[in-house]
């Protein structure tokens, strides 16, 4: 009776996880299959499930934007903030965690409290800064303000993950004469490295998907795949077939990448809660 | 070690590649980078300048395409700023008076092959400030009457040449079929100043409302809004399409070309996306009116023209204008019909457009097209004198903040949040609290 009463639960509980997977996962679902209809099949009432596909907003998209352009742009923005912003956290958390003193706490919350403000209360001055600095329209400026924009996040999720390490580990390297550089790279970072890889894969994700900065601090040299995104959209003509043609081709690389590495990533995520 | 010497290899090369986007971000010489939006005729222009470009080798174009929205805030920004990222920015009129008393857009001085006469003065008159021309229309549009011939048929109905909005409404009540998914009646109802208040604007002129009186009062409170407001909620109401509320230009356009519309009154661009089978469900049952009148049947309509402006932080002065000067003349029409056909012709900016025998046989809506914007007299009289101009947007930067918070007060009325008087009240005192607040008004 009991193993029956599990069995039904775990039943109900696979249905439970496999409707919000797939309720969460819907809106992807239906622009995917959106890209692959006319513009006329996009906006019929009731919407068409079954229908005979094209590819001509894909077509259409290709013709009318340079997509690699786009992407190579949002790669070198995304790789470049991730890693910048991990090799800055990394001694600031590292310092956090093992050498907190009694304003830790308190310098942890003032970073995360950057991130309650909304970004267009300091779009002036970030962007003055970086027009008086030509960062205007270049990776480089867009790659800091993304690595800046996410720096807090980061210090904490690595301050959390360093935490989980043993101090004794490190001392114990410290005692064998290891230098505070070398007990950082060659004993904390191999063992944190599960927590590290999914930071950045969290960091790359955000930075791939940010519109606001990218769409006022780019035009054309280094704009990212948002804009490439916001270009589809009208005031005035249909549109839904190609912004879904657009919206797929730019969502595929990260969503490719985030299939590939979902394992390290729970595993990452749930690094410190199994220990 | 060897771990150590990868990771450095990779932060260097990291760095190289940000540094060669870096230096790569500055504008070379006699590259044009032109911000404009997502519409069709845009994307004509797009295609075409290929041609511009071979016939000036030295002139290469960098293309900025944005959503219309985050279109005005970057050009505002990048303008207010000076800091010179755009050379040529497509803005409509509503923006050209405001812009150019500021000295923010460089006057534009077309040669005598240009011939600006030929240039609809309507339109012409509402990029000009103090005689001085601040911009150069692309196309423009006004509003008109779209309507399903095929309904109106089986209804028995005819649509007169010159229909009133009670005349509307009863023929959006007899061909409103709900069960079917018909709906009498389709309008702007998303709130924002350029979407349910361009509509309600022009709708309220020809009630013989106002926003303004001559010391800058708002007239929200008068009879003739309140007229304009109860006419619009309960034809909704009534007839349209659930979720008014989130039905903007192009949420109308789909719904009517799925043939769920039997009338819509909106902008004169959508005669062409209508007409188009491949854009239309209904492409063959269209019929065209003029926008309808009301109780008071005269005052401004609807005028707005997307044009091609130059901003005064371009570097690029002269080979801006010259792209302008080719983009919007007489010989880019003739090169769109040639390619593209008539039909992509760009409306509502020149008489030698509408002189085309052969656009007149390919876009059938012409006619309307051009009454319309030269009837739409922008600066034209409203029932009582009025200290500003514009037809469906009151001509000051206000606008932009005030039409979009009376908007969603509209808007309120169709989703039961507020009656009309409510709505009117609400509107009366942000207006005023806004005007005060910017000195405008005491």
């Amino acid at each position: 009776m009991a193993l029956k009463t599990k069995n039904s639960t775990r039943i109900g509980v696979t249905i439970l996880g496999w409707g919000i997977a797939l309720w969460l996962f819907f809106p992807i679902f239906w622009m995917f299959l959106t890209s692959f209809k006319s513009e006329v099949q996009a906006i019929s009432t009731p919407p068409k499930l079954f229908f005979m596909p094209t590819l001509s907003s894909y077509a259409e998209v290709f013709e009318r934007a340079s997509y690699w352009h786009f992407t190579f742009n949002t790669v070198i923005v995304s790789v470049g903030a991730t890693a910048s912003a991990i090799a800055l956290a990394v001694p600031a958390a590292y310092s956090m965690a093992f050498m907190p003193s009694k304003r830790t706490r308190g310098t942890l919350l003032w970073m995360l409290s950057t991130r309650m403000l909304p970004p267009v209360g300091v779009l002036v001055p970030i962007y003055l800064l970086a027009r008086n600095t030509h960062l205007l329209d270049t990776c480089t400026g867009l790659a800091i303000v993304d690595m800046l924009t996410n720096l807090p996040i980061i210090v904490w999720m690595l301050y959390t993950f360093f935490r989980e390490v043993p101090a004794p580990i490190l001392e114990a390297g410290r005692m064998d004469g290891a230098t505070r550089w070398q007990e950082m790279t060659m004993v904390l970072l191999p063992l944190a490295l599960p927590g590290i890889a999914s930071t950045a894969l969290l960091s790359l994700i955000l930075c791939w998907n940010e519109a606001f900065w990218s769409l006022n601090l780019t035009s054309s040299h280094a704009a990212p795949l948002t804009a490439f995104i916001a270009s589809f959209s009208s005031p005035e003509g249909l549109f839904f077939g190609k912004l879904s043609a657009a919206s797929t081709l730019a969502v595929a690389p990260i969503l490719v990448f985030g299939w590939i590495s979902q394992k390290q990533l729970v595993r990452g995520l749930t690094f410190g809660a199994v220990k | 070690m060897s771990r150590l010497k990868t990771t450095r290899t990779t932060i260097c090369t990291l760095a190289l590649l940000l540094t060669g986007s870096a230096l790569s971000g500055a504008n070379a010489a006699g590259t044009l980078t032109i911000a404009t939006v997502n519409n069709g005729d845009m994307i004509v222009m797009r295609q075409l300048s290929k041609e511009f470009e071979k016939a000036h080798p030295d002139i290469h174009l960098n293309w900025v395409t944005l959503e219309e929205n985050v279109l005005r805030q970057r050009v505002t920004t990048d303008i207010a700023m000076k800091t010179g990222q755009f050379d040529v920015v497509t803005i409509g009129n509503y923006e050209v008076p405001i812009w150019a008393k500021q000295g923010w857009l460089t006057e534009i001085k077309p040669d005598a092959a240009y011939d600006i006469n030929d240039v609809l003065p309507a339109v012409r008159d509402s990029l000009t400030v103090d005689n001085k021309l601040y911009a150069l229309p692309f196309y423009a549009e006004s509003v008109m009457t779209y309507y399903r011939k095929d309904l109106f048929q089986k209804a028995g109905l005819t649509m007169p040449d010159a229909p009133t909005y009670d005349q509307i409404r009863q023929f959006a009540d007899k061909i409103t079929d709900k069960g079917n998914q018909v709906y009498g009646i389709c309008l702007r109802g998303k709130p924002g100043w350029g979407e349910n208040m361009a509509y309600v604007s022009s709708l309220a002129n020809t009630f013989g409302a106002q926003w303004f009186d001559m010391s800058w009062k708002p007239t929200m409170t008068s009879d003739a809004w309140k007229a304009t407001l109860n006419w619009y909620v309960s034809a909704l109401k009534a007839d349209g399409p659930p979720g008014a509320t989130s039905n903007g230009f192009n949420e109308n356009l789909a719904l009517f070309a799925s043939g769920h519309c039997g009338i819509w009154i909106d902008s004169t661009v959508a005669g062409g996306l209508l007409f188009d089978p491949k854009q239309s469900q209904v492409a063959d049952k269209v019929g065209f009116a003029p926008a309808p009148k009301g109780p008071y049947g005269k005052g401004p309509t609807w005028l707005w023209a997307w044009s091609l402006a130059v901003p005064a932080s371009s570097h690029q002065n002269a080979d801006a204008q010259t792209f302008i000067t080719w983009a919007t003349s007489k010989d880019y029409v003739k090169l769109v019909a040639a390619q593209k056909g008539w039909i992509a012709a760009p409306p509502g900016t020149r008489a030698s457009t509408y002189a085309a025998p052969e656009y007149l046989k390919a876009a059938p809506f012409a006619s309307f097209v051009l009454n319309a914007i030269k009837t739409a007299d922008p600066n034209g009289p409203t029932a009582q004198p009025r200290p500003y101009t514009g037809a469906q947007f009151v001509g000051i930067p206000e606008f932009q903040a005030i039409g979009t918070q009376v908007g969603q007060t509209v808007a309120a009325t169709l989703s039961d949040q507020m009656t009309v008087d409510q709505a009117l009240a609400s509107a009366q005192s942000s207006i005023t609290r806004a005007l005060r607040q910017s000195g405008r008004a005491r």
